[in-house]
């Protein structure tokens, strides 16, 4: 694993995703992670890579090769570097502690080098890249791959952006470094005959193309962070596929928008992280008394409030379930990976028309940007198609079936029997007429939750990693997927009986989960978000409450950053 | 395929339409209110211009004008309150075969939606929205609105309004919006013309209706009733004829002079304000689409995004 640790305006993060590219196209497993501050430019950053030709299933705790770019980059992050493991420093910046002698230092002037090469104009810009070719030449990778990746990113309109990079490149990988690894990493596998071919991206940019497949092609939203970058590569794609993304003046607008969109037809997609949700809870309830189908993405930050901007928590749970006044169910589904960023959202979609309901997507910013490498979707089998069912219908519709499944009919429907119908928030007979008929509000209010009851007998029984019974049971949700199965493989080499369990279907859960319980004697929860005022966090509070299991126990934390593999072992087996 | 392709032509309506095809539910509104005749009005110029019955949609906010899709037979959908221009943005964009219709208050325009109001003016989208002003909130029985005027006595201002109240017009034209009229609910002839000009006129078309609240705030536009011996005075629109009296009329063209119009005194003027033919955001997003998609050589979804993920081994 490699740790990149730098500035925000330094570029490792485009150094690092070349590397995780790299991999991706040599048929190695790749994870990263990174941190940003919130700042504007400027302020410590992390980049992070870690390769194997295993399953990678966690960003690592340790790094076995760290760059520090600056005196604060070191002090930071040497800590995280494993013992024998090399510290690269740009020796024009950084002293480090010779005397320590745990690890193995390679003091490069990379600033004075860099602009050396480059002629001094850029002035330290293009630092990343030498790295990127140092990093090269001392792992022996594949410079001919890397320099495609480089031609692929540099080679615009401006040919001399493409040429400084190379120059850059090559002086990295032309200094004289010497052998300065003392394992031997196995960098570039033989490709494996018959392996699926895979594609390498970050979790924002499989979700994007995840609602695409699954024939979503309008949206509104307004810019927050970790979201925006979905909402940019959506703008820019939905026009190529016939659609429209539309940036709104607020959070409200954008929600109201994307129901307009439903409401015409178009299933839409709205998003945002934690605090612009808050501002659309009252339109979602409407899509919840309405019936409008709606995916709400939500990349999860630290919170409350602006909170921790650039940070990973989990504590929108509760708001995604029970956000917004009166009993108005919605369904909540969270990706596990960055592939299932892609898959999750296919799903959304499907849920959110079959049932007419509005579908929360609960992702984080970990996911968020985190590149991985996953096998090259079949995307003739998954992509579905958008088109409008206009067909004239014929006389008795109700929209709001009391003991079915609202199906709305889109605007531009001739209707045989000349009624035509109105969606509504105000609660409504089967008609849409307004009422406030106490039986018709029992009524209705039974019937918007029982097709939830529907969706969950239809949903599958995740599968137990581990043995199928034991001391304990880890279940999580949403991004802690890597961490968790790695800490699960851990323990269990070391002879514990330890499983994990990941849910994907937050609201309604699958049904069925008590039996796989009674098979554990321990069942804890892991979760980023805090142990709240009884103990629980927010899943463990909701799985107690749905099973009234007092083995149920929770592992919580709440300092803005992914669990580590040790984290987790010391919480479960303590 | 696009999915402009994919929508299939929708068969000719049969049959004419008829206020009797476009009668719903019975109003709610209180005896005498003034929104009775706005519903008159627009019954009376879909019976005229004679859309497909199943292309007229019909949405609202919240407030007592609100209720208006319940009272219409046509596709329609009663949102939140002063979330209906977004609503009605997205069904327009996204339909372009669609007449879209708003109906709202003075609250959910200027009030709780005013933000909205500015930017559905500024994109220009391409809908109409008639916003029934009553200068009191109704539905909840006599608070100040934001047309309340200064001294208007209120459960909300018990001595009398003291927050300057919004000029609806003088809003409308800052903001961008491309049709601008006002009318009043009881010159119903006024009201159907306004209706269809704005109909006509491709892009955020806002008309001002004044309708009394006959309940909380009975008698507030007796000085625009000529029955009530108020005046009703119309724009005088340029004709363009080259006569000497046409150098006084109004150029709804020029929107310094609509800005001036529309800072006379109570009851001021009525009649359209200002029209421009800036595009709309429905048009330069087809247009972004379509050059896009030409670019790409017009792709199957399928063949797009498979493109997409092979730049991603």
């Amino acid at each position: 694993m490699i740790r990149l640790a730098g500035n925000s305006q330094d570029g490792i993060q485009s150094a690092g995703a070349l590397l995780a590219k790299l991999a991706g196209r040599s048929d190695q497993d790749v994870m990263t992670y990174m941190t940003i501050p919130s700042t504007i430019s400027g302020g410590p950053s992390i980049f992070q890579v870690r390769m194997g030709s295993g399953e990678v299933l966690s960003a690592g705790d340790e790094a076995d090769f760290l760059v520090a770019f600056y005196q604060h980059s070191y002090e930071e992050h040497i800590e995280f570097l494993k013992e024998g493991g090399v510290l690269l420093y740009d020796s024009d910046h950084v002293q480090p502690n010779l005397d320590d002698k745990r690890f193995v230092y390679v003091g490069i002037p990379i600033t004075g080098l860099t602009v050396e090469a480059l002629g001094g104009t850029a002035k330290d810009k293009g630092k990343n890249i030498f790295i990127l070719g140092l990093i090269a030449k001392i792992f022996d990778l594949d410079i001919e791959k890397l320099k495609g990746l480089l031609t692929e990113k540099f080679g615009g309109k401006d040919e001399s952006i493409l040429n400084t990079a190379l120059m850059a490149f090559h002086a990295g990988y032309a200094y004289p470094v010497g052998n300065v690894l003392t394992t031997r990493y196995q960098f570039e596998m033989g490709r494996i005959e018959g392996a699926p071919v895979q594609v390498t991206m970050d979790g924002n940019t499989a979700l994007a193309y995840g609602l695409i497949a699954g024939g979503v092609r309008y949206g509104a939203a307004y810019p927050i962070t970790p979201w925006s970058t979905i909402m940019e590569t959506l703008r820019s794609e939905f026009p190529k596929y016939g659609g429209l993304f539309v940036q709104c003046e607020d959070e409200l607008a954008a929600v109201s928008m994307a129901l307009g969109f439903s409401y015409g037809g178009h299933l839409a997609i709205t998003g945002s992280a934690g605090p612009g949700i808050s501002l659309k809870t009252e339109a979602i309830g409407w899509a919840s008394m309405a019936e409008i189908p709606l995916i709400i993405v939500n990349v999860q930050r630290g919170g409350p409030s602006t909170g921790l901007p650039t940070n990973v928590e989990q504590s929108d749970l509760y708001q995604a379930i029970f956000g917004g006044h009166g009993d108005s169910p919605r369904v909540v589904l969270a990706p596990a990976t960055v592939e299932d960023c892609f898959y999750i959202a296919i799903e959304a979609a499907r849920i959110a028309r079959k049932y007419s309901t509005p579908v929360f997507i609960l992702s984080d910013a970990s996911l968020a940007t985190r590149i991985q490498a996953f096998d090259e979707p079949d995307l003739k089998s998954l992509v579905v198609d958008p088109t409008v069912d206009l067909t004239p219908r014929p006389a008795g519709y109700k929209p709001y079936p009391v003991n079915g499944i609202t199906h709305h009919v889109p605007p531009g429907t001739r209707m045989l029997d000349g009624k035509y119908p109105v969606v509504t928030g105000l609660e409504h007979d089967e008609m849409g007429h307004p009422t406030g008929s106490p039986a018709l509000h029992t009524a209705m209010t039974a019937k918007r939750r029982q097709k939830l009851q529907q969706l969950a007998a239809e949903i599958p029984i995740p599968e137990v990693t581990g043995g199928p019974d034991g001391e304990a049971l880890v279940i999580g949700w949403g991004s802690t997927f890597g961490p968790i199965h790695e800490a699960v493989k851990s323990a269990r080499d070391r002879g514990e009986s330890i499983s994990a369990l990941h849910l994907r279907h937050l609201n309604p859960l699958p049904n069925g989960l008590e039996k796989i319980f009674a098979r554990f004697k321990r069942v804890i929860v892991a979760e980023m978000n805090d142990e709240g005022l009884y103990g629980y966090g927010q899943l463990a509070t909701i799985l107690r409450a749905r099973y009234c299991d007092p083995k149920i126990r929770s592992l919580t934390k709440t300092d803005g950053l992914t669990f580590r593999v040790k984290e987790i072992l010391q919480g479960v087996l303590k | 395929m696009s999915l402009a392709e994919s929508i299939p032509a929708t068969s000719p309506a049969p049959e004419k339409l008829t206020k009797k095809d476009l009668t719903a539910d019975h109003p709610t509104w209180c005896p005498g209110c003034g929104d009775f005749a706005v519903l008159a009005a627009f019954y009376k110029m879909l019976e005229r211009r004679q859309l497909p019955h199943e292309n007229i949609v019909t949405l609202a906010g919240i407030g007592c004008s609100s209720r208006f899709p319940y009272f219409v037979n046509t596709h329609g959908g009663h949102f939140i309150h002063g979330r209906a221009v977004p609503l009605a943005s997205g069904v327009s964009l996204s339909r372009p075969d669609l007449h879209v219709f708003l109906f709202g208050g003075d609250g959910d325009a200027f009030s709780i939606g005013g933000n909205h109001l500015e930017h559905g003016a500024r994109k220009n989208i391409n809908l109409t929205y008639v916003i029934m002003d009553n200068f009191v909130y109704g539905l909840t029985k006599k608070q100040t609105s934001p047309t309340s005027p200064l001294g208007f006595k209120s459960k909300t201002d018990p001595t009398g309004a003291i927050d300057q109240p919004v000029n609806p017009i003088k809003k409308l034209l800052t903001a961008g919006a491309t049709f601008v009229a006002r009318t009043h609910a009881t010159q119903i002839n006024h009201m159907i013309q306004m209706m269809e000009r704005a109909l006509a006129h491709d892009g955020f078309s806002v008309i001002e209706c004044l309708s009394e609240c006959v309940e909380f705030y009975p008698g507030a536009f007796d000085a625009g009733n000529p029955r009530k011996g108020g005046a009703f005075t119309v724009i005088d629109e340029k004709k363009w004829d080259g006569t000497p009296e046409d150098e006084q009329r109004h150029d709804i063209t020029d929107e310094l002079a609509a800005y001036k119009l529309a800072s006379l005194p109570f009851p001021g003027l009525f009649g359209v304000f200002f029209e421009s033919d800036r595009p709309t955001k429905n048009a330069l997003e087809k247009k972004w689409s379509e050059n896009t998609r030409a670019k790409l050589g017009h792709p199957t979804d399928l063949e797009l995004l498979q493109k997409t993920f092979d730049r991603m081994k």
